[in-house]
Formats: structure tokens, C-alpha cells, sequence
């Protein structure tokens, strides 16, 4: 059974409404409330001067990170199928793909980062909120498969609400293979490099936004496996404040160093260099 | 008139099945299956979750790491154990008595019943979603044979944790879902009533499972609970374990490899 099939190009989406961020030259930001010009924003990195990081779209979020033209994407074709013919998921596929302007919810490919060759890849959170659905675990599993044939670390940018529940059991099987293909590339001896940004959680936190040898976090990220509302739901309690962020992760062990978006490439190629000497 | 719109559905049928508060539960089969368990507790780092039970037991000649979640029966009982839904030192015990299972090649036996991980505050800040990812990267490398066995929940990544396995089995009733059907109502129609509509889209029974390739044998519940079931699973097991431990580490590892990798592959 094919559950991932190759996306028709000339697809046009059946009922699309008219995305609201393509007529924006302003956007407030969440935290500080001040009203932002969209261009400045932009060559801010999306960082409002409060610290606050908005999304990021995949494509946007390699260019800030590779060497300029080394980026060579991979397997950009493959999106999900509706094999269980769920309701609304065909809908909400189209209009994700025309929104998000990928076949899915994620971007693979080659990168150099400071001059060092890896496998990257970077979920994007306007595809269906970057959910795992068989397409985006096909194309992690592969990113893994490649650098542990090639002897290549992997950098990751994860950002999901979890896994696809539109696809039932086989959103929940690519947990185990991913995590299957990390735990190969880890027994080879080399290295995984995750950047937890916002949110990062349920599915994708339980396998392989976890497995990192270095795992980074944006600052004010939530991170965690459960949703807020169904943790405040269960023990009928207010959640601590900053719970589940990015410095939650950070105070409990769970992450190893809370980056900024603008010091991002240079952490990350410090890493990939400190790992490229052999002992 | 809220009664029709509730109306259950044969996939929901089989989840209040599951659910089912007199089913036999996770130690129920440990005792019955097999013969002087032992039970070894805690993670070695915070503490014994109660939810997980552990050890080791005998398989006629075979000494056999068995675990499982356990729900529980009276109230008392089911408070104690957290009603099935583990923490992260849970999973940590699990992942600590595989890796002891896999130094002493010894097979390892889990029984899977919980309504999944438990969405906690202590759960969250011990790295709920650590823990279970490290439990599958643990099992999909482990060099010795794994088998699962559903008795009756299968919820979500808190039960896949233990069952990244060679072979996974499932109850009749037991059901395996990546969301729980009042979960996937509310999100999709803001209304958890309509879970039994949201149960048959979900395609969560055993024989969905066994479509999908994800279980691989449907064990029928004909005199559950009783001696001869226990005894006909006993054999059954011991005869799965023979023949996987027939096979060379690597080839057991590479196998279960590509169990998990046809799982949505590309055209």
C-alpha cells in the first residue's frame, strides 16, 4: 500500500480562501504589542526588537541558515495521500499546499553551514501547523538514510503540532521510523543537531525533535508532548507560568542551549566544525 | 434527541470493549502466561511508576523480561497505578529492563493497555516526550527479540513506546489509535460527544491494524481470562520467541527495521 504519493504539480486547490498574511505590511507582535512594519520585521529575521521570534516558513528559515546557493532540496515532490478518506483532510491538504507553497510539511536537502556539508531539514508551520502525517516521515527517514550512507551530520528545524491524525496508525507508525532511521545515524557514529522552535510538540517532540545529540531551542518556544489545554483539562489545575517554553526545557535538562535566531548559523556551524575533527 | 446524535458506532462498540473495566489487565496475563515472575522495580534515576510493571518471569524453559502497563482493577488499585498512563520513569524502567533483557538475550514480552502517556505537569517537566522517543530508538536497535501483545488500549505514542517490536499481537477487542477518538471529535467538531463517528474514521480496530500491516496476528477472546486461553497464549508466545531467537541479532534488528520502514513510502 502506497500512502505517500508523488504531488501533481499543476494540482489546483478546489476551495481556497485568500491567505491573509499576502495583503499584511503590518503585524502586531503577540508579546510587546507594538505594531511592526513587515520588511523591517523580515530583516530582522522575524524577530520583533522584544526578543519575540514569529514563524518562520521552512524556505525562508534554510535561506537564513545555509551558505548562500548551497542549498540543493531533495525529494520535493512527496505529499501525503488521504488513504482513509478522512473528513476534510483532501481539503485541508490543497489549501495547505497552496498556503504553505510546499507538496508538505517539511523541506529537505543538501546544505553546507560555515563551509560544512550536512542533511537539513526544516518543518514548516504553514503546512497543517508542520503535522507528521506518512509524507513528512518518509522524507525525515530518507534525510537520515542519506547521511548515514554518505557519513553526513543532520541539522533540524522541527516545528509540529504533532502527529497527522488524518492519517490514523500510519501518522503514529512514522514515530518508529524515524526513530528507527536517527537510531541508525546515531550507531554510525554521527551527529544530529535538532533547533526545537515554536511549537515543537506531541508526535514529533516524542521522537525525533528528542534525539538530538545537541538539541537548541528558540527562545519563548513551547515545547512539550501533551497540550496545555488537555494538561489543565486532566489535573483541573492553572499551568505554572513559562510552562512547557523553550527555558522550562532548558531549567529541567531537556535542552542544551537556548539560541536566538540571529546566532543560529554561527552555533550551528560551530557545532558541525567542533564534530568534524576526527580524534 | 442528544441520544441519536450520540449513537455508537461498531468501531466505537469495540473502543468502550477496550475500555471495559473487567477485562483482564496487564498482570492478569503476566501471571497467567507465565510462571514465577519476578518483579524488579524502578527507573534508577527518579522513582517506580506503578503504571509500569516489570521483570522477569519463566516461559517454560525460557527466562522471558516480561512488562507491562497495568491499569489495575479495584479503585484503589487503579488511583495506585495511575489508571494505565504512565510517567516518564515509567518508560525509563521499560527501557531499563529491555537493555537488561538485551545483555542477558533474554526475549522481551510487553502487554500494552493504556488510554496513553499521562498529560501531566511532574510528566512534562521529567521530559514525557524524551522518554518516549528514547524508548523507540532503544527498541528498533535492541538485539534481542521484541513482542507486543494489545489486551486491550492502545493509545498513541505512550503505547508505541513499547511496541517498536518484531511482532505485535492484538486482542479481538483491543484497539490502537493515534489520537483518542473524543480527542480527534473535539479537535475536529469542537464537540467530544461525537467520538463514535470520529472512532470509525479513525480505523482503529484490530482488523484495521492487521489491514495496515501495523498488527500482525488478531488473537480471538473466546474464554478470556481463563486457564486453556492463558495456556493456548503461553504456547503461542513461546513458539514466536523460539523462532525469533533462531535468528542472528543483526538479522533480527534489520528485520524489524523494515517492518517499520514500508509505513508510507513513497510512490
Amino acid at each position: 500500500m502506497a500512502f505517500v504519493a508523488k504531488n501533481k504539480p499543476n494540482d489546483v486547490p478546489r476551495q481556497v480562501k485568500k491567505p491573509a498574511a499576502a495583503t499584511e505590511t503590518e503585524r502586531v507582535c503577540p508579546r510587546c504589542k507594538s505594531k511592526l512594519d513587515v520588511g523591517k520585521l523580515w530583516e530582522n529575521r522575524n524577530v520583533c526588537s522584544c526578543g519575540y521570534h514569529f514563524k518562520l516558513k521552512a524556505r525562508d528559515r534554510v535561506a537564513l541558515t545555509v551558505d548562500v546557493d548551497s542549498f540543493e532540496p531533495l525529494w520535493e515532490d512527496i505529499t501525503s495521500v488521504d488513504v482513509l478518506e478522512f473528513p476534510g483532510y483532501e481539503n485541508k491538504l490543497e489549501l495547505s499546499r497552496y498556503v504553505a507553497g510546499e507538496a508538505d510539511a517539511v523541506v529537505c536537502g543538501r546544505a553546507k553551514i560555515s563551509g560544512r556539508p550536512c542533511i537539513l531539514f526544516a518543518m514548516d508551520p504553514f503546512f497543517m501547523m508542520g503535522s507528521m502525517g506518512a509524507a513528512v516521515g518518509e522524507k525525515i527517514t530518507r534525510a537520515f538514510e542519506l547521511a548515514t550512507e554518505e557519513g553526513l551530520p543532520v541539522v533540524g528545524f522541527t516545528v509540529s503540532g504533532g502527529a497527522r491524525m488524518q492519517e490514523g496508525l500510519i501518522s503514529l507508525m512514522q514515530m518508529a521510523k524515524t526513530s528507527a532511521a536517527v537510531q541508525r545515524h546515531s550507531a554510525a557514529g554521527l551527529l544530529y543537531l535538532t533547533v526545537l522552535t515554536n511549537p515543537t510538540t506531541g508526535g514529533v517532540t516524542a521522537s525525533f525533535a528528542m534525539l538530538g545529540d545537541v538539541i537548541f531551542a528558540e527562545p519563548g518556544a513551547t515545547v512539550g508532548f501533551a497540550g496545555a489545554r488537555v494538561i489543565e483539562q486532566t489535573v483541573g489545575k492553572k499551568l505554572p507560568q513559562g510552562f512547557q517554553t523553550a527555558e522550562f526545557l532548558l531549567a529541567h535538562g531537556f535542552a542544551d542551549a537556548i539560541v536566538p535566531r540571529d546566532e543560529q548559523r554561527w552555533a550551528i556551524g560551530n557545532m558541525l566544525k567542533l564534530h568534524a575533527v576526527s580524534a | 434527541m442528544a441520544k441519536a446524535k450520540n449513537k455508537s458506532t461498531p468501531a466505537y462498540d469495540r473502543v468502550r470493549a477496550a475500555r471495559g473495566g473487567k477485562r483482564p489487565t496487564g498482570l492478569d496475563y503476566v501471571k497467567g502466561v507465565f510462571s514465577d515472575f519476578f518483579e524488579l522495580h524502578g527507573d534508577r534515576a527518579f522513582s517506580d511508576d506503578a503504571a509500569v510493571a516489570g521483570g522477569i518471569a519463566w516461559l517454560y524453559d525460557k527466562p522471558v523480561t516480561v512488562i507491562a502497563l497495568e491499569k489495575g482493577h479495584s479503585t484503589k488499585e487503579r488511583s495506585k497505578r495511575n489508571f494505565g498512563s504512565p510517567h516518564p520513569e515509567g518508560y525509563r524502567k521499560a527501557l531499563r529492563l529491555m537493555k537488561q533483557a538485551e545483555k542477558f538475550h533474554r526475549p522481551v514480552v510487553c502487554f500494552v493497555d493504556t488510554a496513553g502517556a499521562y498529560p501531566g505537569v511532574g510528566a512534562e517537566e521529567r521530559g514525557q516526550g524524551a522518554a518516549i522517543a528514547e524508548n523507540l530508538l532503544a527498541l528498533s536497535g535492541l538485539r534481542t527479540p521484541v513482542l507486543s501483545i494489545f489486551i486491550g488500549e492502545g493509545g498513541s505514542g505512550g503505547a508505541l513506546a513499547l511496541s517498536v517490536a518484531d511482532e505485535v499481537w492484538m486482542l479481538e477487542n483491543a484497539v490502537y489509535s493515534v489520537i483518542s477518538p473524543e480527542g480527534c471529535a473535539s479537535i475536529l467538531w469542537k464537540d467530544a460527544s461525537k467520538a463514535p463517528e470520529a472512532a470509525a474514521f479513525l480505523r482503529l480496530q484490530a482488523q484495521d491494524a492487521l489491514e495496515m500491516g501495523v498488527c500482525d496476528r488478531i488473537l480471538p477472546e473466546k474464554g478470556l481470562g481463563s486457564r486453556a486461553f492463558y495456556r493456548d497464549l503461553s504456547r503461542l508466545i513461546y513458539d514466536k520467541l523460539t523462532e525469533l531467537s533462531a535468528l542472528d541479532a543483526e538479522a533480527l534488528v534489520g528485520a524489524r527495521y523494515a517492518r517499520f520502514r514500508q509505513f508510507g513510502t513513497g510512490a
